[in-house]
């Protein structure tokens, strides 16, 4: 309050002594280069894309662009990116959980907490080009978990219809970084639970479990699904590890767009920006739905 | 109580033991495979060819010059702004928020499509020389750091008490560059540092940008170009850039003593 009311007062006597037109213009000065850049590089590019999407080769307005997202290879870009996003955001999201949860509710070793975290923060952002290389050496056809399941347990992935660089294979690169991602987003979370609660519900009877039921587990679901939601939108945009991992050859709608900025693909070319839309359009409505949700675990976890 | 706490406690190691070996597993594997370049016996002969080659030392020269750009454009950017919107313009502060969030709704591939779009023809023909190429690439990298950036910025400024220093230093007869350089930019080491190493660890071996705009003289593409024809010294890489990145995030530990830092989501996966 104090301080509201010596900045009021402050910006009274500022305003005096500088000339009226000149003021407004210069306490925005500081902040117009940020608005310029982020104009530049953030807003214009989306809004071409945007703009191009609804106008054929000519420039007259058009939405055959979006019709172009029915086809059924389309659709299977779409479908086959939202299976492997929501698999590894939801396998990831509970991996994650259950590992967060072991270092903060379990009681394990203070140095097993903060290893679980350093480690986290490297994988979350160990991916891309590096990452397929390392998945090639491991579940690829010569690589030293494929063979060892081979040579130990007599079990041949690869003739089980197992591919490093279909469906499955892509997944279980993605965990890598996903799992990783949702312990560091996750872990605050559980801090904030409170020891109170717990002993609240003990002292009227509840066992361990009915507490997790009934109190901590409706307390941490939005943030779980928030952090869920984190994970879809991650490898839902992803291009770097699935283009590496797969040469390109994987359905999926980054790739797609790829091959349209590149030129490889020779049918309608509006297509890619229709594409590029689409995947603005999911962002977008991954984000809102998570905001919505922290802002409901913020209720009660407060940090 | 006591069987439940083990019970429990057995569950948590079942996990931890779990999560251990997902991520052990590849480092392994990818270790033992860059061990094999020569026939029948372990050696180091992947890493020493890949050392050889002057290819790996000039894509990671300017890889590294792109990164060290695209942190100081971050900072001149992003601190000033953040300053300004602490002192005096608070009601910007959910716009400016909100703009530092976009690149999580604006995934990399679609990005560096609008970028070619815009900057490649007219009014502007960045793409048409190396120069202008190279600062698009920067201005991209920019886009990607800016939602951890201007967080962790941000973050920074919120623990010094931005408005008794800033009067402080006026009242002793300091202007605002003095005020910037000898006062907030000091205060906010931690916060710089951290993003530093970050942006560090997203830029160095990013792919999507790097591979449409500059190709080959980027360290990711040139890791991939490698993927691609040598099979042993693409898991050294691989190994050296996990040690990499390894390192980076071990220095963002080192200055934020201990504080996990939620990772860079827009980056390039």
């Amino acid at each position: 309050m104090l301080n509201k009311q010596t900045s009021d007062l402050k910006e009274k006597r500022d305003a005096r002594q500088a000339r009226p037109n000149f003021s407004f213009l210069r306490d925005w000065v500081g902040v117009i280069p940020f608005f310029i850049f982020a104009f530049l590089f953030i807003v214009l590019p989306s809004v071409t894309l945007l703009v191009h999407a609804f106008q054929d080769n000519d420039g007259n307005l058009t939405l055959r662009n979006f019709l172009g997202l029915l086809e059924p290879s389309i659709l299977d870009a779409y479908w086959v990116t939202i299976r492997i996003s929501l698999t590894t955001a939801i396998g990831g999201g509970l991996l994650g959980f259950l590992m967060a949860y072991s270092i903060t509710v379990g009681k394990l070793p203070n140095g097993v907490r903060s290893a679980i975290l350093t480690f986290s923060g490297v994988a979350s952002n160990f991916a891309g080009v590096p990452l397929a290389f390392a998945f090639i050496a491991t579940l690829g056809r010569t690589g030293l978990v494929t063979v060892l399941l081979k040579n130990l347990f007599g079990l041949n992935l690869y003739e089980q219809g197992f591919s490093l660089y279909s469906f499955w294979g892509l997944s279980l690169t993605y965990l890598f970084f996903q799992f990783p991602l949702m312990i560091l987003v996750i872990t605050p979370a559980l801090d904030g639970l409170k020891k109170e609660w717990q002993e609240a519900a003990q002292n009227l009877g509840a066992s361990h479990s009915l507490y997790l039921r009934r109190v901590a587990l409706p307390i941490l679901m939005p943030s779980i699904l928030g952090g869920m939601i984190l994970l879809f939108g991650n490898s839902f945009g992803a291009y770097a590890t699935a283009y590496s991992l797969t040469g390109g050859f994987i359905n999926l709608v980054t790739i797609v767009i790829g091959s349209q900025i590149k030129g490889d693909i020779l049918y309608n070319p509006g297509l890619g920006y229709a594409l590029a839309v689409g995947m603005v359009v999911v962002m977008s409505l991954m984000m809102a739905v998570y905001y919505l949700l922290r802002r409901r675990s913020e209720r009660w976890l407060r940090q | 109580m006591a069987a439940a706490m083990k019970r429990s406690s057995f569950w948590s190691w079942l996990w931890i033991i779990l999560g251990t070996l997902y991520f052990l597993l590849p480092l392994i594997s990818t270790f033992d495979f860059s061990l094999r370049a020569r026939k029948g016996i372990l050696s180091f002969q992947a890493y020493l060819n890949v050392f050889k080659d002057p290819s790996f030392w000039a894509t990671i020269r300017f890889s590294l010059i792109i990164a060290l750009f695209t942190i100081l454009v971050s900072i001149i950017l992003v601190v000033p702004t953040a300053y300004w919107i602490r002192l005096r313009l608070p009601k910007l502060r959910s716009l400016v928020e909100f703009i530092s969030m976009l690149p999580f709704v604006v995934p990399a591939i679609v990005l560096v499509f609008g970028l070619i779009r815009v900057f490649s023809g007219a009014p502007f023909f960045l793409t048409s020389t190396y120069l202008g190429t190279y600062a698009l690439l920067v201005a991209a990298y920019v886009v990607l750091a800016l939602p951890f950036v201007f967080r962790s910025i941000d973050t920074g400024l919120a623990a010094i008490d931005v408005r008794s220093l800033t009067e402080a230093a006026q009242s002793l007869g300091a202007g605002w560059g003095t005020i910037l350089f000898k006062i907030i930019f000091p205060n906010l080491r931690v916060a710089i540092l951290s993003s530093t190493f970050l942006t560090l660890a997203t830029v160095i071996g990013e792919y999507t940008i790097a591979s449409f705009l500059v190709g080959i003289k980027a360290f990711g593409p040139y890791m991939s170009l490698i993927g691609q024809n040598k099979t042993y010294e693409s898991s050294s890489i691989a190994i050296i850039s996990f040690l990499l990145t390894w390192l980076l995030m071990g220095m963002i530990q080192l200055f934020n003593r201990g504080n996990a830092n939620a990772g860079s989501l827009a980056g390039g996966r």
